[in-house]
């Protein structure tokens, strides 16, 4: 039973929707209920910016054993123009490019094969431009 | 709201105890905590476990251990959060004799880790599994993430990171009850695997079974029992963020510095009045963070801090005496609570080679996934 949890987040996951908050103007993603900052219930839908810069990252070498096919590989924290941040995958790099302050842009990819049946989930990961 | 005692305490040794169950290690632990505080009953029990369902497959804890406790009808409840669940317990059973709603209850924690189970699948539910787990990151990634953002801004060596592991192994050596005894060199926690750049084998806390349990009472008849009784100064909790992508700084930790805030302020103590503490270091680099957010050394200082030896035994504050996470073991559940036995410990003078001089006043601080949960408790000798 993972086709649910899956198709209610591909609004986030494809699309990089968010939620920015009618009273406060911060943006959340993924979209929240109430806004932390301001307590307001009150949400705008928006699309987010794919471009941002990396603000930490490490190359995971010991994965989940779900990820352990895909190791090693690279993680890392991604501001976007919006001022949100992310935690996502740093895709086509050379880990000894890496460094903080980098730019990035976020890009539709194959994440992971979920459960028995092998479910693929997709979503979005970095790379360098 | 009375005042608590600690009159006892208990556990198992750390390790991989494959011999024993996840109740096995409970009761062991708990029982040694009854023996120690020289009580007839316990009103009630609380028992702390991150993730027994994922481990071995068994939820509904309070009732398992009640159980084979032998303490059945009494009340007993699990407790959970993450990684902070053994610190979460224990203030849950400050709380209900301070209340006055029962007079002896125990605070206790186990995890069994080695049975088979995912176990950094298990770990990583501790973050957010849609918006972090999802991408693949692991704990150890996780903190590193913390290390490398940390090293960027303050131009910390590596090397002051791996100080961390050294010190806490030396400590450890000492502590019969510690899963690794044996000291390491900095080269060796150099020069180790690397789990997540740039965080190494060296720096990051074990896979571990084990379980704790300490026996708290109201003060006012704390001495009529065979234990040595110290005071619960002060509790203190605080969340963050599930995600660390959400925080606004990553090289700290926001729910340990409000936390300690709440415990100095009932405690009436600053920084300064601490003798020495136990601190959460799944990772070297936790430990350098909270070090800095408990008010210890200034941002950026907890990495020479280490270096210089202000944190050794003998140091200006010690830290980790136990050995810590690092050395000692870290059974998740288990860990909040085995933290309360060393300052029990040290504040009774039973810490033996361990043993900080003039021992008085007492900080465990036990936090939840890379930070999203903060429990703080400060304890005084009488």
């Amino acid at each position: 039973m993972i086709s649910p949890k899956y198709f209610r987040e591909i609004p986030q996951r494809y699309r990089l929707e968010a939620g920015k908050c009618k009273k406060c103007g911060t943006a959340y993603f993924p979209p929240r209920l109430v806004c932390p900052e301001c307590k307001s219930k009150e949400f705008t839908k928006v699309n987010l910016s794919s471009e941002g810069k990396l603000l930490t990252y490490t190359i995971v070498r010991v994965g989940s054993d779900k990820f352990s096919q895909q190791s090693p590989f690279a993680v890392g924290i991604v501001e976007l123009k919006d001022g949100v941040r992310l935690t996502t995958q740093l895709a086509d790099v050379e880990f000894d490019k890496l460094k903080i302050g980098l730019k990035v842009k976020l890009v539709f990819r194959k994440i992971q094969d979920e459960g028995k049946s092998g479910l693929h989930c997709y979503g979005y990961k970095a790379i360098l431009i | 709201m009375r005042d608590v005692a600690v009159i006892g305490v208990g556990m198992t040794k750390f390790g991989e105890l494959w011999g024993k169950s996840l109740r096995d290690i409970f009761v062991e632990a708990a029982l040694k905590a009854i023996e120690n505080a020289g009580v007839d009953h316990i009103d009630s029990m609380y028992v702390g476990s991150m993730s027994s369902g994922l481990f071995v497959g068994q939820e509904h804890l309070g009732a398992v251990m009640a159980d084979y406790l032998g303490m059945n009808p009494i009340p007993a409840t699990r407790v959970e959060s993450a990684c902070a669940s053994g610190g979460v317990a224990f203030r849950s059973a400050y709380f209900e004799v301070a209340s006055g709603n029962s007079d002896i209850v125990l605070a206790g924690g186990a995890e069994k880790m080695t049975d088979g189970a995912d176990v950094t699948e298990a770990l990583a539910t501790a973050a957010d599994q849609e918006y972090e787990v999802y991408q693949g990151v692991t704990f150890p990634g996780l903190y590193a993430m913390i290390a490398n953002a940390y090293m960027h801004q303050y131009k910390t060596k590596r090397e002051q990171i791996a100080a961390v592991a050294v010190k806490n192994h030396k400590n450890g050596a000492n502590n019969p009850n510690a899963q690794f005894r044996s000291e390491i060199t900095l080269d060796q926690v150099l020069n180790s695997t690397l789990v997540a750049d740039p965080l190494r084998l060296l720096d990051c806390s074990p896979v571990s079974d084990g379980g704790a349990a300490v026996i708290l009472c109201s003060m006012d008849i704390a001495k009529k029992f065979k234990g040595t009784p110290i005071r619960i100064k002060a509790t203190a909790q605080a969340s963050d963020t599930i995600s660390l992508h959400s925080r606004k700084s990553l090289t700290s930790l926001t729910a340990v510095s409000v936390a300690a805030a709440k415990a100095y302020k009932s405690a009436g103590l600053t920084p300064k009045d601490i003798n020495f503490a136990e601190v959460h270091d799944c990772f070297t680099i936790a430990e350098i963070v909270v070090t800095e957010d408990l008010g210890f050394f200034a941002r950026g200082k907890g990495g020479s801090a280490v270096e210089k030896g202000l944190t050794s035994l003998g140091g200006k504050i010690p830290i980790n005496t136990s050995g810590g996470l690092k050395s000692k073991g870290h059974p998740v559940g288990a860990t909040g609570i085995a933290q309360i036995i060393e300052v029990y410990e040290q504040l009774t003078e039973q810490a033996g080679k361990r043993q900080v001089k003039n021992a008085k006043i007492g900080l465990a601080q036990n936090m939840g996934g890379s930070g999203a949960s903060c429990v703080i408790n400060i304890l005084e000798a009488l």
